[in-house]
């Protein structure tokens, strides 16, 4: 009788790993960038032409949150972060990723044209979904997005006042997300006065 | 039954110390797609018409190394496919960076830590033996030994099992009778 529960046992343990594996989302990968310092950029403003880098946002904790227009998942992290810019109190930036993809017809035009149309493309965007955004930089052709190791947008990265990324999430931030990780993290990161 | 057991392990050995090297020598799909010269001349109806991935040879010895070192790396957007194969934009953009940073001189190693960096060990399908990846690297060796253990004393408590009693004469005679039927 106790030999045939054995497999039994086994087969309950395949079962119980199988069911783990299940719950688990394969595009969670722990970023190796959380604990370094967030990589520079110098990327030319949505509504300015003065560049931002991260040095300007020295001394304050801050977000960095990658969006395209063309992305769909955006769509439904957008209401959320809306709904969460005033009360988070810091600076949220957009990393506008690579708004002119490849296919798209803009593609070919030059340089200071595509940037144009990108513009014009993402202040419609904000305009109709609303513009959580203390500001958005552009990065046209995605090298940025390599540095901050961007592989699926929407991506929020925390850095906090000495310029070191706290914490990473791939994919749409959810009110859930936003209660119990990203605020708590604020309030621990903000500079004591 | 040990003879034809012998047989085809011997069989096996040998089959795959034949096949092996071949195989490594195989190309990959992705050397196929990616490859500068197509296996077969083309024909004026084919050179016409666009070939898939025509690849960017400026410099076939640093597409060569491109593709050796995107083979061993994941796309991160398929994440079952490597870099070398994928046609996701983002592994466009990589092989892009890649190929800037060997034509800067990097090494391939420091091409893999450039991506490592920003990725974590993830994107290596072949990732550094360290305490993290121990389970990985050696689980399977650790569970074929326990398997090669539980086998061994099964045969082991088999062969040490009391032989069957022998026959009665009377149950030897009918068996005898009914053998001759």
């Amino acid at each position: 009788m106790k030999k045939f529960l054995i497999p039994l046992a086994l087969f309950l343990g395949l079962v119980v790993f199988l069911a783990i594996g299940l719950q688990r989302d394969p595009r969670e990968i722990p970023s190796p960038l959380v604990g370094k310092p967030a990589p520079d950029f110098k990327l030319v403003q949505l509504d300015r032409d003065d560049p931002l880098s991260p040095k300007d946002l020295r001394g304050k904790v801050w977000l960095l949150n990658v969006w395209a227009t063309w992305c769909v998942s955006c769509r439904e992290e957008h209401p959320v972060l809306v709904a969460f810019a005033p009360r988070m109190q810091v600076p949220i930036v957009g990393l506008n990723y690579k708004e002119i993809q490849p296919q798209d017809e803009a593609a070919k035009l030059p340089p200071a044209v595509k940037l144009q149309v990108a513009r014009e493309r993402s202040q419609a965007w904000l305009k109709k979904h609303g513009n959580p955004y203390t500001t958005s930089v552009m990065d046209m052709d995605g090298r940025t997005g390599i540095a901050y190791g961007v592989y699926g947008v929407p991506e929020t990265y925390v850095i906090d006042a000495e310029g070191i990324i706290r914490y990473k999430r791939v994919g749409v931030v959810t009110p859930q997300v936003m209660n119990e990780t990203i605020l708590p993290l604020i309030e621990k990161l903000r500079p004591k006065t | 039954m040990t003879r034809w057991l012998r047989a085809l392990t011997l069989g096996g050995v040998l089959g795959w110390a034949g096949l092996a090297p071949a195989w490594a020598q195989a190309p990959m799909p992705a050397n196929r797609v990616a490859s500068a010269t197509p296996a077969t001349p083309a024909t004026t109806a084919n050179a016409s018409r666009p070939r898939e991935a025509v690849p960017l040879a400026e410099d076939p010895v640093l597409e060569a190394r491109l593709i050796e070192i995107a083979q061993e790396l994941r796309c991160m957007v398929c994440q079952n496919e490597s870099l070398a194969s994928s046609h996701a934009e983002l592994a466009e953009d990589l092989r892009r960076e890649v190929r800037e940073l060997m034509k800067e001189g990097k090494t391939n190693d420091e091409v893999r830590d450039f991506l490592v960096e920003r990725y974590g060990d993830f994107v290596l399908y072949r990732p550094g033996v360290k305490p993290l990846t121990w389970v990985l690297w050696f689980g399977p060796f650790l569970l074929l030994l326990l398997a090669l253990t539980v086998l061994a004393r099964l045969l082991r408590a088999r062969r040490q099992a009391s032989p069957p009693p022998a026959l009665t004469e009377a149950q030897r005679e009918r068996a005898q009778s009914l053998l001759k039927d």
